[in-house]
This record gives C-alpha cells, structure tokens and sequence, in this order.
C-alpha cells in the first residue's frame, strides 16, 4: 500500500498548528430499519479548514449522503465524534446550510427571493431589510436577478440548483454542505455551474463540503479530496487537487490524479467480488 | 449483436433485399433572427377564448342545460304537486327570499354552519399538530379516528339533544364531529406525504415544534389540507341540513332545513324545491367562489397543483 503512507504524510503536513473547521473523528453511521442495520460509513476520520473545498467521493452506496446528514446534524453517529469550531453538533442548524441533490428543495409556496429570504430571518440571524438586501446580491450573484418573484415551479432545475446555492451561501453559513447539487443537470449545465461555483469560491472564499461520484468533478471541483471504499465507507485515501481546474483538464497529471483515483476504486470493486466469490 | 441479427432478420422478412438508408443531406449554419424581428411572441387571448377557457362558464352551460330539461319534463307531467315547473321553483325562490323567510332561515343555517365548521378545523388542527410532534398524539389520533370517523355525524344527535338541549350547543356539537374527523385524517395524511428534502430543508433553517409544523408542514401538505377543508365542509352542510330536518319546530331561527320541512307539511312543493334549490345554491357558491378562490391563490399558484 505505498499510496496510503504517502496520503498519512500528506495529512499530517497539512496542518502544523492550523484547527480544524470541521473535525470528523472515527464516525461510524447507521440507519436502523425494522429488519435490520445498515452500517453506511465506518469509523471514518478527516478534517476540513476553513476555505476549503473538500470533496466526498465514492461509489454510489459507500455513505457519502449519510455522512453529509451527519455534518449536518440529521444523524447522529453510533461511533465517534463530529465538531464543527469545537462544539459537537448534534441537531441540523443554518450554521451548516445543505444544497440537495433533489431539484425540489425550495419552497414551492415561496418567490425565488422568499426562499433565499426566509431562512436568513426565521433562524434569527438576519433582519428582514438585511436578508432581502443579502438575498438579492446573491441571486445576483448566480445570474437569478430576472427571477426575483418567480416561483420554484416556473424555473428550469439548473435555476433551481442555483437558487439552492444562493439560499446556501446568503445564510453565511461556517461552511456550505452540498450534497450531488449538480448530479441530475445535464452535461452543459453542469460544466456551467461548476465554473460558476468555482468563480464563487475564488470571489468569496467559503469552506465547501461537496458530495459527488464523478472523479473528474471531484477533481474539478475539490482543493481535497476524500476517497471513500464502497460499502460500508471507510476512508480509502486523501489527495490534494488544488492545482487542478477547467482549464487543465487535458493535462497529463490532471490524468494521472483521475487514474490513481480510478484505480483506488475499481480496486476495491474487484476485491469485494473476490470475497465474495470465496463465500 | 443478438439483437442486430434479430433486427436484421425481421426488416429481411418486411422488405427483403432493401437496407433502408437515409438520405444525404446538405449541412447548413443561420444566425438566428433577432427578437424584435419576430414580433409576436406572447398575445392576450380574446373575450370568446377566454370565456371558455372559464370553468365557470362552462358549468353555467351545464346548468342552464339541465334546467331547461327539467322545466320541459315537469311541463310534459304536469303534476305541480309532485314535481312543480323550474319557472315555478324559482317564483318561489324570489317569493320566499323577497317577501318570505328564506334569506334570514339561510342565515341562521350559515351562521351556526360556520361556528361549528370552524371550531372543527381549529380541534383537528391541533389533534394533528400533537399528533405529528409526538408518539402519543399520533396514537390518539389514529384510535380516534379509526373510531369516530365511520359512525355519522347525525346518529349523535339523539345523544347530543339529551347533553345540549333543543338548540344551537346540539348541532354545533354534531357539525364539529363531522369536520373534525376528515380534516384531521386528511391533514395527517398530507403532512405524512410531504418529502424528506423539504422536511431536512425545514429542519436546516433550524424550525422546530410548532413553528416547525406552521411554516413548514402545513404550506407543504397545503393541496391535502384543502381538500380535506373541501370534504369537512360537504360534512358539515350536509349534516347541518339533516339536523335541522329532525329538530322540527323547536329552535328560535330555524334554518333551511327547517325551511323545507314546514313547507312540506304546507304541501307548498314548490317552495320545497326553492330550499333544496338554495342548499345546492350555497353548496355552489362555497365550492365555486371560497375555495375556488384559496386554490387560485395557493396551490394553483404555488405549481402543487394544477
Ligand atoms: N433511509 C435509509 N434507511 C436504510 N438504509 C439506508 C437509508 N439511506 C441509505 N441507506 C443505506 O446506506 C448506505 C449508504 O447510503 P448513502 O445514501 O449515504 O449513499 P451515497 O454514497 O450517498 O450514494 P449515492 O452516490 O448513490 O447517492 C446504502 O447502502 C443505503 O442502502
Ligand atoms: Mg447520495
């Protein structure tokens, strides 16, 4: 495993003193259903800094969206601790905003602008003029300015999405969990809005924790990222791709980072059928 | 490559020997047309269109349909006992709501309608409310309702005259069983089917309890919630109607209900088909125009529904 001592010497000169936004130590997370327990992710440690983009990635069913609802305080771990500035967090709050991968996450009762608005004063955080003044320059911000008193249900699921991130971002929450936001848009828009969220980021500088199965999103998107092993998640890697964007796409060690990944999972696949062959 | 042979083999047998090839094309590039080129790109449709576009309208059509049938039909049996002409019915509805009692007994029916219609709502709101914010309340209300809700509101009206007199407290009591039942079953259901985004997205802004419940479960479970509204209300008038018709001549104003009956007993059938002709009337008017206009402005305009 030579890649696996590279990534623990990584991991720890990363950060000589710096603390952690986000702290996941060792959670283990389970669904409980009437038959039986589910096991989604084991034992699973990593950090994110502030300004990161930290990305999960891993196959479909490895526990990416079960440890997004961790962060996010809709699971509470059986195993381990999650801190989030220091505190653990144990309830979902708008401190930690989440953009779904589903398109109907806005409500459908309220304009584009009310969406945006509504969770910025019922959370206490802002006063009314306050939030409708920071919700319209963040739909600006995402090209929505035409869409102000538009209701959900008249806009395309790009404008959704983005509407979604403008809601996620105005809140100024400590850090933007965003769970496959562009997984069900097309190929063009998503090539779009990935630009666009990256434009965000070197404007804004937020912390992200983006969930997605695309390795070449991951890497597109991620200033680091997280490999995960199938069923049930462990923590398979750690890899930096800062340096990776757009623009370089077609370069040889965008490649070779896309490759390394790949095979880290494919890996895995093969092995797991393995044993299960040997049963 | 199965398929490929199975496809090939079947267009042999269609069309032997004949591959279909499309055709070769020219390719070509245009710049598109300006806007302002273009010229019409939205227009306001005319009177006609939109007068048929009118569901109002439309069901206007349809009355006035069935009410010339029925005037040709009581012509034809000529029995005004029985079965008086349309025109005489509502010579008599003018007549009993000019100079008559019909408008002052519509309003005694209506005004004690909505006391009960909406002390009903109220009751299953908060049954509902308690019962999706805890277990207990979900039991109770999931008991109760598999209990209540098959037995008819007008079978306690024996038992409701006993606890409350001849008078308002009685149907009242028996309007509130008939609401309560089917909004809180049809509330519950709603706020059971509203997804999980939505719940996680609420739940995100940090919403709990009752503020949870108000801005979130309830906007969300709107469309079910309304038409629980709508069946509560065809509940209540029915069962209103029907109380009435038992209580005789007892209560101070009596209402439509009343109406009939005394009309009845007068042999004046004409003028108990303007009563009937008023129940569907208000029926009407509640459906048509209230909810009518609550859906224009939710659900219809939220996309919920169409
Ligand atoms: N509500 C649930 N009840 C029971 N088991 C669940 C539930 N949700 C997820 N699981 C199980 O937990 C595991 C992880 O699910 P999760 O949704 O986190 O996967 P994921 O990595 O987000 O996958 P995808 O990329 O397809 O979204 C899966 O094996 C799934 O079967
Ligand atoms: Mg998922």
């Amino acid at each position: 495993m030579p890649t696996a001592t590279i990534n623990r010497t990584e991991t720890e000169s990363v950060a000589p003193g710096a603390t952690p936004l986000l702290d996941v130590k060792g959670v283990t997370l389970q669904y409980k259903t009437k038959k039986q327990i589910v096991t989604a992710s084991y034992q699973v440690d990593f950090q994110v800094f502030p300004g990161d983009r930290f990305v999960l990635l891993g196959p479909s069913g490895c526990g990416k969206s079960t440890l997004l609802k961790g962060v996010g305080g809709f699971m509470s771990p059986v195993e381990g601790e999650i801190n989030l500035n220091g505190k653990p967090v144990h309830a979902p709050g708008p401190d930690r905003m989440m953009v779904f991968q589903e398109f109907e996450q806005l409500l459908p009762w309220k304009t584009v602008l009310e969406n945006v608005v509504f969770p910025m004063v019922t959370s206490g955080k802002y006063a009314r003029a306050e939030a409708v003044d920071r919700a319209k320059r963040y739909l600006e911000k995402v090209n929505l300015t035409k869409f102000f008193d538009a209701y959900p249900h008249q806009l395309s699921g790009g404008m959704k999405q983005r509407a979604s991130i403008a809601r996620g971002m105005a809140m100024g929450p400590a850090i933007l969990l965003m769970d496959e936001p562009f997984a069900a848009l097309d190929a063009l828009t998503r090539l779009k809005m990935q630009e666009e969220l990256l434009e965000l980021w070197e404007e804004l500088r937020f912390t992200v924790l983006f969930v997605t199965h695309s390795i070449q999103e991951a890497v597109i998107i991620g200033s680091r990222i997280l490999v995960l092993s199938p069923h049930p998640g462990q923590v398979r890697a750690e890899l930096n791709a800062q340096q990776f964007n757009h623009a370089n796409q077609d370069c040889a060690e965008f490649h070779a980072l896309q490759q390394r990944i790949h095979d880290m999972l494919f890996a895995e696949r093969i092995d797991a059928m393995g044993q299960h062959h040997g049963e | 490559m199965r398929w490929g042979n199975i496809m090939a083999n079947k267009a042999d047998e269609a069309v032997p020997a004949a591959r279909i090839e499309p055709p070769v094309r020219d390719e070509f590039e245009r710049e598109p047309r300006s806007i302002g080129e273009i010229g019409e790109i939205s227009r306001s449709l005319s009177p006609w269109q939109r007068l048929r576009d009118n569901s109002l309208a439309r069901n206007l059509f349809i009355l006035v349909v069935l009410g010339l049938i029925w005037q040709i039909y009581a012509m034809w049996a000529n029995s005004p006992l029985l079965f008086p002409t349309f025109t005489a019915t509502i010579q008599a509805l003018w007549d009993s709501t000019v100079h008559g009692p019909l408008l002052i007994r519509a309003w005694n029916s209506i005004s004690i309608l909505l006391i009960g219609y909406v002390s009903g709502v109220v009751l299953a709101t908060l049954l509902t409310m308690f019962a999706v914010l805890t277990r207990f309340g979900s039991d109770l209300l999931g008991v109760l309702t598999a209990m209540f809700s098959p037995l008819p509101a007008i079978a306690l009206l024996p038992l409701a005259l006993m606890w409350f007199g001849l008078g308002a407290g009685s149907i009242v009591f028996v309007l509130i069983h008939a609401v309560l039942w089917a909004v809180a079953l049809n509330m519950l259901s709603g706020f059971i089917s509203v997804s999980e985004t939505l719940r996680m997205a609420g739940r995100n802004y940090g919403l709990k309890g009752w503020r949870y419940v108000a801005k979130l479960l309830m906007p969300a479970a709107f469309p079910t919630i309304l038409s629980g509204l709508k069946i509560g209300w065809m509940f209540a008038w029915r069962t209103q109607i029907a109380a009435e018709l038992v209580f005789g001549a007892t209560s101070s104003g009596g209402g439509i209900g009343w109406f009939i009956f005394e009309n009845r007993n007068e042999l004046q059938t004409a003028s108990v088909f303007a009563g009937l002709f008023t129940v569907i009337l208000i029926g009407l008017l509640v459906e048509g125009l209230v909810f009518r206009t609550i859906e224009v402005h939710t659900v219809r305009k939220w996309g919920m529904t169409r």
